[in-house]
């Protein structure tokens, strides 16, 4: 049991991509394990949560008995960095869907916002944290925040819409900072808590 | 790691697509020939669906030509699940994959199990925004098909059979040749490439990072949720399951046990209790009693 463990929701998804990019942003200093039993998550200090499809990871942490507990550690102040899927599964509220969802973070967003597939897209992201500053955004059948409750702050906006936002110990962005080369997101995301 | 190699010279609508295959991993696609086995899919965990006309087991057992599904049915699968939906075209048949781009699926196979419709050449999927998955069965076809533009290889295993041992073999040849290439001096890597018939710039890539440039799932012969954990554990990113599910007794448990090995593929303990009464496995055919002209392995060029 490591104070400073980063754990990876390994249920579905680019997570090894997410464990390459916490690699590259601490030059593999950082202590990382894939969580995919309730025991994994009460082994970590802050959680990643990666893309790839938001049903699925909702639907096996109610299967395999995480569901309550993440929702708890995330109350409690757990840090928490969520990409695409994991945005939705983080929201409060998802247009048009009665899915699963941890309901800990106070934005509507709206599922595959953008279109399908061939809608996906790169763009350059500016956000408001100097160490990071403009990067690219991968969008791939990218969510859109729609809605922002008060207690949300907004680090970067694409085209007039949120696109990465905080609300205390929860940082989610509607993009891959994990597809980039270098890992300026995480190197700040592992600094920052 | 910044070296100049072949995947860090593509378009960046490749590495989308390739971003969205990233997306896939660690999950079951599970094949589909209706909007109604697509939602028993997705509410199993399926992390996409595949749109076929006929599941390869009824291909095999009905024979004639195997082609593109019906337009109609995967509008009406996209609308019935929020998941990806992928579906398959011909090998070589580009006007398939043109109408099945203007559809807006997320992903095509250029499947082998479907009849092929050139005897030669496949798609030259560069010229796609769509992202395409292929099957190989070794190292040369995958890196040939990545040259082509797949944004995705699996292996093929032998569709419609229910048994796993071609998917074994043909997981295991691609991750042989990729341990050997990267044990060659670089002055051998030309008459490698020649020899896998595989573009040289790729094997390059392939020797130096010991991996292929994009996510490698396994297909071909998944009916079991031990059979998706042995993919897993030989180095698949994810399961794809084609027969498996809807040819079984009981395709919700069955296709709901197989996304639970998925993740717990290291975990046998796991396995044990999700292994369990999951009703008849789909009858499936044995590897030996099938003719070398029977196999749809083969097909692909």
């Amino acid at each position: 049991m490591s104070s400073s463990r980063i754990g990876v929701l390994a249920l579905q998804g680019d997570y090894e991509a997410h464990l390459k990019a916490l690699a590259r942003a601490s030059e593999n200093a950082v202590e990382t394990i894939e969580v995919r039993r309730p025991a994994d998550l009460e082994s970590i200090a802050a959680l990643i949560i990666p893309g790839g499809e938001s049903t699925v990871m909702g639907m096996l942490l109610e299967r395999f008995g995480m569901f309550e507990l993440l929702k708890s550690r995330i109350a409690n102040g757990m840090p928490v960095f969520a990409t695409c899927a994991g945005i939705i599964l983080l929201a409060k509220n998802i247009e048009a869907s009665e899915q699963t969802r941890l309901g800990v973070l106070d934005v509507t967003v709206r599922r595959n916002a953008y279109g399908r597939q061939v809608d996906s897209f790169h763009a350059p992201v500016q956000t408001t944290i100097p160490e990071i500053g403009t990067i690219d955004g991968v969008f791939i059948r990218a969510p859109k925040i729609i809605a922002l409750g008060p207690g949300v702050e907004v680090l970067a906006v694409y085209q007039g819409d949120p696109v990465m936002v905080r609300q205390g110990n929860i940082v989610a962005a509607t993009f891959h900072p994990e597809l980039l080369p270098g890992a300026p997101v995480h190197r700040w995301f592992i600094q920052s808590f | 790691m910044e070296q100049n190699f072949w995947s860090s010279r593509q378009s960046e609508q490749w590495r989308i697509k390739v971003g969205l295959a990233e997306m896939l991993k660690g999950g079951v696609i599970m094949d589909v020939t209706n909007a109604a086995q697509a939602k028993i899919a997705e509410k199993a965990g399926a992390c996409a669906v595949m749109a076929l006309e006929r599941v390869p087991a009824d291909i095999r057992a009905q024979g004639g030509v195997a082609r593109m599904s019906d337009p109609k049915i995967i509008k009406e699968i996209q609308d019935a699940v929020s998941i990806p939906v992928m579906a398959k075209c011909r090998i070589g048949h580009f006007v398939e994959a043109q109408i099945l781009e203007a559809l807006g699926v997320d992903f095509i196979d250029e499947s082998e199990v479907l009849t092929p419709a050139d005897d030669r050449f496949h798609v030259y999927k560069h010229n796609f925004k769509v992202p395409f998955v292929c099957g190989c069965r070794d190292l040369g076809e995958a890196l040939r098909r990545i040259g082509e533009g797949a944004a995705m290889i699996r292996t093929k295993g032998e569709a419609g059979t229910g048994d796993i041992i071609e998917a074994v073999r043909h997981m295991r040849t691609v991750r042989d040749e990729i341990a050997r290439l990267t044990r060659l001096p670089d002055e051998e890597l030309m008459t490698a490439a020649k020899e896998l018939g595989a573009p040289f710039e790729l094997v390059w890539e392939v020797a130096k990072t010991g991996k292929l440039p994009v996510p490698n799932f396994s297909a071909g012969g998944v009916a079991t949720p031990a059979d998706a954990a042995l993919m897993m554990q030989l180095g698949a990113e994810s399961v794809f399951v084609g027969s498996g599910i809807f040819k079984s007794g009981n395709p919700e448990r069955r296709a709901t046990a197989i996304v639970s090995a998925v993740v717990h593929y290291k975990d046998p303990k796991i396995l044990a209790e999700i292994s369990e009464d999951l009703g008849e496995p789909m009858v499936g055919i044995g590897l030996d009693e099938l003719n070398e002209n029977q196999r749809i392995a083969g097909r692909g060029w």
